[in-house]
């Protein structure tokens, strides 16, 4: 066996291309292209925004996704272990990635566990006349904001079955796990969620949806705020700047075209935004002709379309359990290929780091993730929870380790001409000048304006009304924890098996 | 539906879901999949 079949079996890798971009596609294709794109677009200028979201995609969301293929595969190994090849001070970086992706994965599987439950709940139309209070009342159970350890048996067995398949899958591989899961899944998503296209917008009213997002409110691309929203949207949205693409990448065979793997990618991720931003605002149009208002007053995003105006217009439209199955149905599957994705990140790492088996690094990560994830989001306060650690670990988590990592790669360590020249050595697009520039000028500076407009408006406000200490230890505690994990877990010396220089096939076998 | 949001709409389609059909013709020109990729997906 040659020394990079030996590394290949040794990390795992993916069999093939097609299933690394599935897989990759597996990751982008998540619940915010459901839930958080349709609205995003309507609220900033409706089919004017096609034009900063198209510039966001362009010129940031795909340069910036090249830029984490090309610190994985030039450096083949985990966040931490890429950023350590790069330049060892730089791997507390790929540790804060990891904290990340830890801090995410335990609340991303409680927001999978509720649609999992919605999915059969759509059957029946379990929530009755009045979804909100079914959903806070009934199924929740959640009281007044704050932390309380009160069970609730009915989120505590579906997220205890999400972390168990969450757990075989990561337990069988990356070949057999994580991409076999791909290779199945995202073509079930993209019929199931095409059917549920088509029947949403053969309703009647769907056109009134369709107009109100599609209307260009053209006033709208001078206001500075639209434009961050697009570049926030396309960030949020391709599963960049936090350790996922460097991990998935690694797994892929050196002679792959990452550019155009890349270009595959970012397009079939917007592709399925549009297609969910049709098929939400199809519905939402047949819903508000039926209830006789207009559209902005059904209009929602994120927890509130799924979980409340969802199972409304379920109840009202013709074959409403069919869309209510597909809908969640599709939930379910795109949460759980970005799930396992999230959680490759830490099990990658931690298998890098410690030379660990596949099984064992998935259960050493796997079993402390549910137990987390059960004792924080399976009680009746875990909504509360949930909704704060998501805010600030999207903003001061994943914005911020994002922009740090470009600077320094950019501009610290300048380390932009030799990833640039591995991927050209492969690749069928070349990079060159314009991609330094859109990776260490353009997309910084952007997301930095997205992440202070945030930052500032925290200020301004304590975010949802919530008591200032649930904000300042879930919030900007989580926050701040992930920073010091990262650099408290840089600290620990690698074994002497795992070469930090070049070759890295060259492992030193000492045992 | 308003004659300018039909037109946003099938501009928004032909740019992102013909970028993606272009962008999978392009890739597969550059570097096809080999038997063996395909045998070791099924």
């Amino acid at each position: 066996m040659s020394t990079t079949e030996h590394t290949t079996a040794r990390r795992g890798a993916f069999s093939s291309r097609k299933v690394f971009i599935l897989a990759a596609i597996g990751s982008a294709v998540g619940l915010g292209n459901i839930w958080r794109f349709p609205y995003v677009a309507y609220e900033n200028g409706g089919g004017a925004f096609l034009i900063p979201y198209l510039v966001a995609l362009l010129t940031a969301g795909i340069p910036f996704l090249f830029l984490d293929y090309a610190i994985g595969h030039r450096h083949r190994g985990s966040a931490p272990l890429s950023f350590a090849r790069l330049r060892r001070g730089t791997e507390f970086l790929g540790w804060w990635q990891v904290a990340i992706c830890f801090l995410i994965a335990v609340y991303y599987a409680a927001v999978i566990a509720w649609a999992l439950r919605y999915t059969f709940f759509s059957v029946d139309e379990a929530w009755g006349s009045d979804p909100e209070g079914f959903l806070f009342g009934e199924f929740l159970q959640a009281g007044d904001p704050g932390v309380t350890a009160d069970v609730v048996v009915g989120v505590l067995v579906p997220l205890a079955i999400v972390w168990g398949a969450v757990l075989v899958i990561m337990a069988l591989g990356v070949e057999k796990g994580v991409g076999r899961l791909s290779l199945y899944f995202i073509p079930v998503l993209v019929v199931a969620f095409g059917v549920l296209v088509v029947r949403a917008i053969t309703l009647e009213g769907a056109t009134v949806g369709l107009d109100a997002l599609f209307s260009p409110s053209w006033e709208a691309l001078g206001e500075p705020g639209v434009w961050a929203a697009a570049f926030g949207q396309i960030f949020f949205s391709l599963s960049i700047g936090f350790g996922i693409m460097i991990t998935y990448a690694s797994y892929v065979d050196r002679h792959n075209d990452m550019p155009g793997a890349g270009l595959v990618v970012g397009f079939a991720n917007s592709g399925f935004e549009l297609l969910a931003g049709i098929g939400v605002f199809a519905a939402l149009g047949f819903m508000a002709q039926a209830q006789g208002v207009a559209v902005d007053e059904v209009a929602a995003q994120g927890l509130g379309l799924a979980f409340v105006v969802f199972p409304a217009l379920i109840s009202e439209a013709p074959a409403g359990a069919l869309i209510g199955v597909l809908f969640f149905g599709s939930l379910v599957i795109a949460g759980l290929t970005s799930l396992v994705s999230v959680i490759e990140v830490v099990i990658s790492a931690v298998r890098d780091k410690f030379e660990m088996t596949r099984v064992g690094a998935s259960m050493a990560v796997g079993v402390p993730a549910t137990v987390v994830s059960l004792l924080l989001f399976s009680t009746t306060s875990g909504v509360y929870v949930l909704d704060i650690v998501d805010h600030f670990i999207n903003q001061y988590g994943i914005l911020l380790v994002a922009v740090a990592s470009m600077v320094v790669v950019a501009w610290g360590l300048r380390a932009l001409p030799d990833l640039a020249a591995h991927l050209n050595a492969t690749g069928s697009l070349y990079l060159g000048r314009p991609w330094f520039a859109l990776v260490g000028v353009l997309a910084p500076a952007m997301l930095s304006y997205v992440l202070v407009d945030a930052f500032v408006a925290d200020l301004r406000t304590p975010y949802e009304g919530y008591p200032s200490w649930m904000l300042n230890v879930l919030g900007w505690g989580a926050a701040a924890a992930v920073v010091v994990f990262g650099v408290l877990a840089a600290r620990l010396s690698w074994r002497p098996e795992t070469p930090l220089e070049e070759p890295y096939e060259a492992r030193k076998e000492l045992r | 539906m308003s004659l300018d949001a039909v037109i946003l709409m099938l501009v928004a389609m032909a740019i992102l879901w013909g970028g993606l059909v272009v962008a999978v013709i392009r890739l597969n020109r550059h570097d096809l999949p080999s038997l063996d990729d395909i045998h070791r997906d099924l």
